[in-house]
């Protein structure tokens, strides 16, 4: 099966410094599904830290570089779902020059969190499983409750050919990362940590997969820490890029 | 910790290593968390109400001198007596001008977040009035000297061992830890304060404007009894709790228990029309509705309007991640919990809330359980925006910020910063891995593990991806 679309990737600051290996999976992911996949080059960070923390005119002056660089495009995959809520839903607001307000506007339709592009856009829900084994899944709270996505993501590991997907105790709660509040109150985010971590864990998986690279730090440093042996995976890490 | 902590983060790491608070916590929220779910499960029209609710208040606040108007009016048409309180000293001082003309020296009261936050009870006390809580859990905390640490649920922080030890302590009752054995016990206690108290003083959940009604939803009967057995009712409201007419009172009266306790209606709704007219079997002779600004109305225009909304439910408490770790306390001001921090802004102004702000991870939770849809961790952002804007947030944090704000603004200095990151790193990381850093990073990895800066990140390995398309 291939399609004719042309996708760029916004790979955030996350992606982009701590797990470019993700990058790489999905631009040859999404190749082999005949997607076109081009990188504007430019780009740094979608700005959603600073504008949590109230930094906006810091905010905006990285909205005004990062709208037009996807000018172009005719679709935009984030592989991150808070990246994705920033630009679908804060770059608007944070804009004042006319021309720049309707390209963020444009941009803000064509922007896809990945899952919701592989199910939506490429209407592909059936891929072999790069690990075998039992998988299950964490909602990172601004693609569920911020884009409303639940279903995509799930729709992918159910028919994940290879692997068992169960779900997660309490999957819709935050892992307790909220960017900067992670250092802000760390004994805090650290406590909610503990908790997803054991109800990770009672599941029995091998891996815990998200969409956001934020709850993929929190819960695999956690992971990594108590040496356990799950692993916190990106979703495009269990995706086979072959023909299922 | 170091000692430069904020108080807040001290007293939520304090409230973290009290495993009593957090039994208890654990098991009330999840169990309010479950009773609400259950009950907009059984209730399809749930979704389509709490939009109308979320409408009628926003509606109300467009013209809502007009409607406290309408209500002034029908309360005092019968026979009420209303007050305007400014301030949180203006409500205090009515209340006890009220006690002393009626020579009140005894006051029962029902459950009121209101009152709380006028800080009440200590001002009667100096006056020579002394207050008895009636509510259970409000009992408790009094008994206790403590204040309540949920808007709807004051003793949630306390396992019931804790609650039969404090019997035993300030009553001299030995009691077993059993929830009916201690409000039968409660319940003794507080019938004699009934029968002798010359004052009642309650809260008010709504008011209705068109008639002149006000409305407490309660589940124990001491509301009633508060406001039909002493001789003179106070009641005390926030002016943001009037609504326009008994149908809208209705739409709110569907979602309100369910959001708060997960009950379809509350054991009681009490409304009360005035004092006791001729012919009438219960009422107190004298009623007074003093109505609170201490903050509300300046919001109408201002960053917080859509808190006014709020029905004081508790939901987004129980849902709340942060809340359900730390409890209310450690919040330090009368109202706990992410709607607590806006409640607090109001109140206080946006200064007082420069840490409180960040309590929140922003998870959306309390939008998701809010049912008027309030969306908390939008206004957060903007407290945190206005405390950037005044300076109030610490030099440092600033001047991180800043330089994080340079780096990303210009793709030519976050392309020099992976490699000069990847050099800082060098002693700290092993396997890809970094288990310490100094200064605030530090803050990360004494708990969790923070990953290396790639050896190579997406942006250098893209031309060779490019090729080989």
């Amino acid at each position: 099966m291939t399609v004719s679309v042309r996708a760029s990737l916004m790979i955030t600051c996350l992606g982009d410094l701590f797990y470019p290996e993700v990058g790489v999976k999905i631009v040859r992911l999404l190749r082999g599904l005949g997607v076109a996949v081009d990188f504007p080059e430019g780009q740094t960070c979608c700005a959603l830290p600073l504008f949590n923390s109230g930094y906006h005119a810091e905010a905006a002056a990285i909205a005004r570089r990062t709208v037009p660089l996807f000018r172009d495009s005719e679709y935009v995959i984030v592989p991150s779902g808070s990246c994705a809520w920033m630009v679908k839903h804060e770059y608007l607001g944070l804009l004042t020059d006319p021309a720049l307000r309707a390209q963020a506007k444009a941009l803000a339709a064509r922007t896809y969190e990945l899952s919701q592009f592989l199910v939506k856009v490429v209407g592909r829900t059936r891929f072999r499983s790069a690990m075998a084994g039992r998988v299950t899944y964490h909602d990172s709270c601004h693609l569920l409750r911020g884009l409303g996505e639940s279903e995509s993501p799930r729709t992918i590991l159910r028919n994940l050919e290879g692997a068992d997907f169960v779900e997660l105790g309490g999957s819709d709660e935050c892992c307790g990362f909220g960017g900067s509040f992670a250092v802000r109150l760390p004994e805090v985010s650290a406590s909610i940590l503990d908790k997803k971590l054991a109800n990770v864990e009672a599941t029995g998986a091998r891996c815990v997969a998200a969409c956001d690279a934020g709850c993929l730090m929190q819960m695999g440093g956690g992971l990594r820490r108590r040496r356990s042996p799950v692993r916190a995976v990106h979703l495009a890490e269990l995706l086979e890029a072959g023909e299922s | 910790m170091s000692e430069t902590a904020t108080p807040f983060r001290q007293r939520a790491a304090g409230a973290l290593n009290d495993a009593f608070l957090r039994q208890a916590l654990t098991i009330a929220t999840t169990k309010f968390i479950d009773l609400r779910r259950e009950a907009f499960g059984d209730f399809p029209e749930g979704e389509a109400l709490r939009e109308q609710a979320r409408q009628i208040k926003e509606a109300t606040l467009q013209h809502l001198d007009q409607y406290l108007d309408q209500l002034i009016d029908n309360v005092e048409r019968r026979g009420g007596h209303v007050h305007y309180a400014d301030t949180a000293e203006d409500a205090r001082r009515i209340i006890l001008d009220i006690a002393r003309r009626t020579g009140a020296r005894l006051a029962v009261k029902s459950k009121s977040m209101a009152t709380e936050e006028i800080e009440l009870n200590e001002a009667l006390i100096h006056a020579g009035v002394t207050p008895v809580e009636t509510d259970l859990g409000e009992y408790i905390i009094q008994l206790a000297h403590e204040k309540p640490s949920h808007i709807i649920a004051p003793a949630i922080h306390k396992t019931k061992g804790q609650v039969a030890e404090l019997f035993a302590r300030e009553l001299g009752r030995e009691v077993a830890a059993d929830p009916e054995e201690l409000t039968r016990i409660a319940r003794g206690e507080l019938r004699e304060k009934f029968l002798q108290a010359d004052l009642g003083i309650t809260g008010a959940n709504f008011a209705v404007a068109s008639t002149g009604t006000v409305v407490l939803v309660t589940n124990e009967g001491n509301g009633r009894m508060v406001t039909s057995l002493p001789r003179v009712h106070v009641a005390v409201m926030g002016v943001e709790k009037v609504v326009p007419s008994m149908t809208d009172l209705m739409v709110f009266l569907a979602i309100l228990a369910k959001s708060a306790t997960g009950q379809k209606l509350s054991s009681y709704t009490t409304l009360v029309q005035g004092p006791r007219h001729p012919g009438e079997l219960e009422g107190a002779e004298e009623f007074h509705l003093v109505l609170l600004d201490n903050g509300r109305v300046k919001q109408i225009a201002g960053t917080l309007r859509e808190a006014l909304s709020c029905l004081r439910c508790g939901a987004c408490l129980n849902v709340c991640p942060v809340y359900r770790q730390i409890g209310g306390h450690a919040y330090g001001y009368t109202y706990p919990g992410p709607i607590g921090i806006l409640l607090t802004a109001m109140i206080h102004g946006g200064p007082a809330v420069k840490d409180l702000a960040h309590a929140s991870s922003l998870c959306g939770a309390c939008v998701e359980a809010c049912p008027v849809k309030i969306d908390i961790p939008k206004m957060l952002i903007e407290l945190r925006k206005e405390n950037v804007e005044r300076q109030v947030a610490p030099r440092p944090e600033r001047l991180v910020f800043r330089i994080l704000a340079e780096l990303l603004a210009s793709p030519r200095l976050y392309r020099l910063g992976a490699p000069l990151a990847r050099l800082l790193q060098r002693p700290f990381a092993r396997d890809g891995a970094i288990q310490w850093l100094p200064l605030f990073l530090g803050e990360w990895t004494r708990t969790r593990d923070l990953p290396a800066v790639a050896p190579r990140t997406f942006t250098e390995r893209w031309a060779d991806l490019e090729h080989r398309s």
